[in-house]
């Protein structure tokens, strides 16, 4: 443990980007996982079958598939993030930082997809015939009776999304972002004797993280919940 | 189907927009496709220098291989699970309260934490003493059972508590031992129910492999590293192993959907809220 007590600034640092690569990707992942899912469950076929494919291809690619991709792939075909280079007080968000939003927000995306659409899912097809039964126009069927239902139906698969997501966030410690996972490998290596307490310390941190997604996720769902 | 909860049954004006966003989305749709193949083209990334090494047979017996690699520690990963998750999950359902409450810690704890931060630990600090590529291959297996383990664990609970309460009842009444009602009752129903959920799982463990890259590349990993150093054709082994990745994966899924369908009916597929990845539904 001493390791870790004497380089705490760093490791508090580490979670830092641990946290911000769950924010900034996880806002993203929410909208395009909203378009995803607007295109899955809307009338046009064509968009409905296109986004099954995105959805179907890239939830069964391996999430380090994807980060591979954009950090050495991409480049090679012209797509890279090297413009990206904004530093705000001790943290710097460069094409590193960016490369993984990136894979992260297209990864993640597919699983809100799914969960939203679990959502949609839920609802009973006599609600929907109920609301137009008594005359509500479209709008009506969907702000007051459908959406308000799916909404909260998808609060947890939702969340759920957004935990892995969370400890998605290590895969970048593959791609060059000092986030918490690389920053216990870096300490790992360095401090051979105390690997055990360095893992638990690390451990601890990510178990802290994870439940207070679920707590907030769980406020969110009894708030919603009706009856 | 979703659409009918959302919208009516279109009339004749509601046909003719659709018909037009239909054309719309299509040219849209093509434009991108196009865009993107004109892309590679530009690049150089169609040459057939840069994909032969998929039909060289020296080099597509070593991706078999490292397929059957990424395939085996999958395996052997979602067996160490089993009985993991039957351990801690039976835990979790236990009467005596110190065993419930470390059960629930293990579980929580391997839950929580990165797969990749298991195998970095695993990798340096337990399978230290072996080669680098055999403690990378354990350090796989290791850290895949542990966490898969602790969601089968999840899913064993929710599968035993699946089975109507009444079987438990009755078989208490007929004078059954608590061991008795979990082997003979309640396990071989809940078994059924769990059956495609493992499978399921099978996806995400064989997925999970490929994060070993960290410390050192096993299995198709090992394959997505080397070989763009040989050949320079990075683009294209990106797309032939994430390909293998997901035609593999759909393999597991269309079993997983084939079990469903025998063993449970036409029900939801088990599905444990807050753990991580959900699996596949049956889409």
């Amino acid at each position: 443990m001493d390791a870790v007590l004497e380089s705490l600034p760093d490791v508090f640092k580490a979670f830092g980007y641990t946290v911000l690569l769950f924010l900034v990707s996880g806002v993203f992942s929410l909208i395009g996982g909203t378009i995803l899912v607007a295109m899955r469950v809307g009338p046009i076929s064509v968009l409905d079958k296109a986004a099954a494919t995105y959805v179907t291809l890239v939830r069964n690619t391996p999430l380090l598939a994807v980060f591979f991709f954009f950090s050495f792939a991409a480049p090679k075909i012209g797509i890279n993030f090297k413009w990206v280079d904004v530093h705000i007080g001790t943290f710097d968000f460069t094409s590193f930082f960016s490369t993984a939003v990136v894979s992260l927000t297209l990864y993640t995306s597919t699983f809100v997809c799914e969960a939203l659409r679990s959502g949609v899912n839920a609802v009973p097809l006599g609600q929907a015939e109920a609301a137009r039964a008594i005359g509500l126009p479209f709008t009506g069927v969907m702000s007051q009776v459908v959406l308000p239902q799916a909404f909260r139906a998808s609060v947890p698969p939702v969340a759920s999304a957004l935990i892995a997501l969370l400890k998605n966030t290590s895969v970048a410690a593959v791609f060059g972002v000092i986030e918490a996972t690389a920053q216990m490998k870096v300490m790992t290596n360095n401090n051979a004797d105390e690997r055990w307490g360095i893992f638990i310390a690390f451990a601890i941190g990510y178990v802290v993280l994870v439940e207070l997604v679920s707590l907030v996720a769980g406020t969110f769902e009894r708030r919603w919940r009706i009856a | 189907m979703a659409a009918e909860v959302l919208f009516d049954a279109p009339g004749p004006k509601t046909v003719a927009r659709h018909r037009i966003y239909t054309i719309v989305a299509v040219v849209a749709l093509l434009v991108l496709v196009a865009y993107a193949v004109k892309r590679l083209y530009d690049a150089g990334q169609f040459e057939y220098a840069l994909w032969e090494p998929f039909v060289t047979p020296n080099i597509m017996r070593a991706i078999g291989e490292a397929w059957l690699d990424t395939l085996t520690m999958a395996v052997l990963a979602v067996l160490g699970a089993l009985v993991f998750g039957l351990v801690f999950g039976i835990g979790k359902l236990s009467d005596r309260k110190p065993v419930r409450w470390v059960s629930w810690l293990v579980v929580e704890f391997f839950r929580a934490v990165p797969v990749i931060m298991l195998m970095i630990f695993s990798f340096y600090a337990i399978f230290n003493s072996m080669s680098i590529e055999d403690g990378a291959y354990w350090s796989v297996v290791l850290s895949l059972t542990v966490y898969n383990g602790a969601v089968l664990a999840e899913v064993f609970r929710a599968g035993v508590n699946a089975v109507p309460r009444g079987q438990a009842e009755a078989a208490y009444a007929i004078g059954m031992r608590k061991s008795q009602v979990m082997n003979v009752i309640l396990l071989p129903q809940a078994v059924k129910i769990m059956i495609p959920a493992i499978i399921s799982q099978m996806v995400v463990a064989l997925k999970d492999t490929s994060l070993i890259l960290i410390v050192f590349g096993v299995g198709l990993t090992k394959i997505l590293k080397s070989l763009p150093l040989s050949f320079n054709n990075i683009v294209p082994t990106t797309i032939v192993i994430s390909g293998l990745y997901v035609i593999t994966n759909l393999a597991l899924t269309y079993l997983a959907t084939r079990a469903q369908k025998r063993f449970v009916g036409e029900k939801e597929m088990l599905q444990v809220s807050n753990v991580a990845e959900p699996v596949s539904n049956v889409a």
